[in-house]
């Protein structure tokens, strides 16, 4: 039986050769085949369109206010920060893991203490890191679910991570890194603009 | 009429194989004669794959993979379409006794040893299956569109996004957009109705044809054709399938019936286990449900997807809980080797493999539990042992049940 799966030990070198060619031939057709359906799978030209960045007029956005916008498909929230939410900003320090934002989950221009371009204006995407909840805005202080040490934030109810309002995640919860900031620029005092960097690029 | 009906099955076994096949796999397959209740489930997992399949036919009929659309078709199904409901129910709760009737069939074969030499293939064949079954769950899972299924699938599809390098790029292949979106709704939809059955078909036309080359295993862990009968060339402890084991099956098939009737008509949705209530919330992309659990069948997996908590050997806790996860039930394929035992079955096997037998189900059950609730840190520790529990049943094999006591296997079988 196992020898009519090998080739035939008295065929040519001629038809060995033929075989091998037409079976690499064959391969290498099956796999050209095979890359525009797997391509197809690839988000869209309307996928890639619909990722366009978004304005916010945040004119109105009270202190202690968070907005929520919709932007790719995934909430970003706005969160203008009042002096007393920035001063818990470097109380919990020493309870974050990155403090600092040293990987890589904002643009260079978010990589300090307040992870924003105006301190007081928070943008970063409501989804966990751990593996894409939407987590809780809690900014009361001491609640008792979460401990007299809580100085407001964001909590994950999905597997328990917490985060503060600069988005930055405590030690010893399941999300590994610091929330996303996305790219964004201000086009005047008030507007916002989520998913760009430069005006007229995304 | 009987002289007409052979010339016409004359006829057809000329151009077709139809009574040598009727003779290889029923009226002359012979099955070990001690066959007892836990030999129903193979064909009751049967008889759950028809009816998925004919009830997934008819949910398609009024069903839209329209993310837009998706949850108000199934009220419609469930509201205005003639039976709909009945016919969405028997696939709901199908699912869930798909994986009754699949858990129980692996417990029996790791019970008697069925996955050992020569049945190795035969069992992985059955993992490949079991593998397929989980994605369709899944796939399927998702299409009322409903807060568990998106934030469900969120869940799960983050996790391919764990894998180092390709993650990001594999997330989005996978979901063809950047987020979660009607894009994977739809593609999910094209996997669970045609992609995944065809698989699963394929899958367990070929786990019955491994079954038949190398026959049946039975409750002794013997092998009836180690003891032919000379003249006839028939295992002398073994007796035709059909008709016995048909006639068997029935009976297994009526009681199971009355089980899943009971269900449907009286407890479709479990108190939550087999349909969650915040599936009947349309999905909401903006907010995550203050509690999200999978179903039943999954939450064993889920436990360990997240009982790790820290970093440790430079991986995070998050990609050791995908590991796990995914480990746990990839180790299920290395039983036949893991076994070193020199017994098959669990009635020639000593105390050490029972209670190591043991301790599995029980941790099976504690996590799968445990899956269910809110993670606290008492939960997450339990969570813990109970994962280390579960993987030492599998990595200590090859040691505990080499040392066990064995009784001697008997020469025939018993009575």
């Amino acid at each position: 039986m196992a020898d009519s799966f090998s080739i035939n030990e008295n065929m040519s070198g001629r038809r060995k050769f033929l075989v091998a060619a037409t079976s690499v031939a064959g391969g290498i057709a099956g796999a050209a085949i095979a890359t525009p359906f797997l391509l197809s799978m690839m988000p869209s030209e309307r996928a890639k369109a619909a990722g366009a960045p978004v304005e916010v007029d945040i004119s109105k956005l009270e202190p202690g206010m968070l907005l929520m916008v919709e932007w790719r498909g995934r909430v970003v929230w706005v969160l203008n920060r009042t002096p007393e939410m920035l001063e818990s900003l470097v109380k919990v320090e020493g309870e974050l893991a990155d403090p600092n934002s040293e990987k890589n989950q904002q643009p260079e221009y978010a990589r300090n203490r307040t992870r924003s371009i105006k301190p007081e204006i928070l943008v970063t995407e409501g989804v966990c890191t751990h593996l894409g909840c939407s987590p809780v805005f809690r900014k009361d202080i001491a609640p008792a679910d979460l401990g007299p040490d809580w100085q407001g934030g964001f909590f994950c109810p999905c597997h328990g991570s917490k985060f503060d309002l600069a988005g930055r995640v405590y030690k010893n919860v399941p999300a590994p890194t610091n929330m996303v900031v996305p790219p964004h620029m201000y086009m005047s005092d008030s507007r916002l603009l989520i998913g760009s960097e430069s005006e007229g690029s995304t | 009429m009987s002289n007409l009906f052979n010339s016409m099955i004359e006829w057809i076994d000329k151009r077709f194989p139809l009574t040598s096949n009727w003779k290889a796999h029923l009226s002359e397959y012979y099955a070990p004669k001690n066959f007892n209740f836990w030999y129903f489930f193979g064909s009751l997992a049967l008889l759950v794959l028809v009816n998925q399949l004919l009830t997934g036919i008819f949910l398609t009929m009024n069903y839209k993979p329209d993310a837009s659309q998706a949850f108000a078709s199934v009220e419609y199904i469930m509201r205005d379409v003639e039976y709909g409901w009945l016919i969405r129910y028997m696939h709901s709760t199908g699912a869930s006794m798909f994986f009754v009737v699949v858990y129980l069939h692996m417990f029996r074969g790791m019970m008697y040893g069925s996955y050992r030499k020569p049945r190795e293939l035969l069992w992985i064949i059955g993992m490949a299956i079991f593998f397929v079954l989980m994605s369709l769950a899944f796939t399927g899972y998702i299409l009322p569109w409903g807060q568990m299924s998106y934030w469900g699938a969120q869940v799960i599809v983050s996790m391919f996004g764990a894998i180092p390098v390709i993650g990001d790029t594999l997330q989005q292949w996978l979901l063809g957009d950047f987020t979660l979106s009607d894009a994977a709704l739809n593609r999910f939809f094209a996997y669970h109705v045609v992609t995944l059955p065809l698989i699963l078909l394929v899958l367990v036309f070929v786990h019955i044809l491994a079954l038949h080359e190398t026959g049946s295993n039975n409750p002794d862990g013997i092998e009836i054709k180690d003891n032919k009968n000379p003249q006839t060339g028939i295992p002398v402890d073994g007796i035709p399938f059909h008709p016995y084991y048909t006639v068997k099956d029935i009976v297994g098939v009526v009681v199971f019936l009355f089980v899943f009737c009971g269900i449907i008509f009286f407890a479709p949705e479990m108190g939550g286990y087999f349909l969650e209530y915040n599936n009947f919330i349309p999905a909401n992309t903006l907010q995550t449900p203050d509690h999200i659990a999978p179903v039943w069948y999954f939450t064993p997996y889920y436990s360990m997807l997240r009982a790790v908590t820290v970093n440790f050997l430079g991986i995070d806790a998050k990609l050791w809980g995908v590991i796990l996860m995914a480990g746990s039930v990839v180790i299920f394929c290395f039983l036949p080797w893991l076994d070193r035992s020199p017994v098959k079955s669990i009635r020639y096997k000593g105390p050490l493999f029972k209670t190591a037998l043991a301790l599995f189900v029980v941790s099976f059950f504690v996590l799968g539990w445990l899956g269910t609730k809110s993670p606290t840190p008492m939960y997450t520790l339990l969570a813990q042992i109970f994962t280390v529990i579960y993987f030492a049943f599998f990595i200590l094999m090859p040691w505990y049940s080499k040392i066990d006591k064995t009784k001697p296997e008997p020469k025939r079988l018993k009575e």
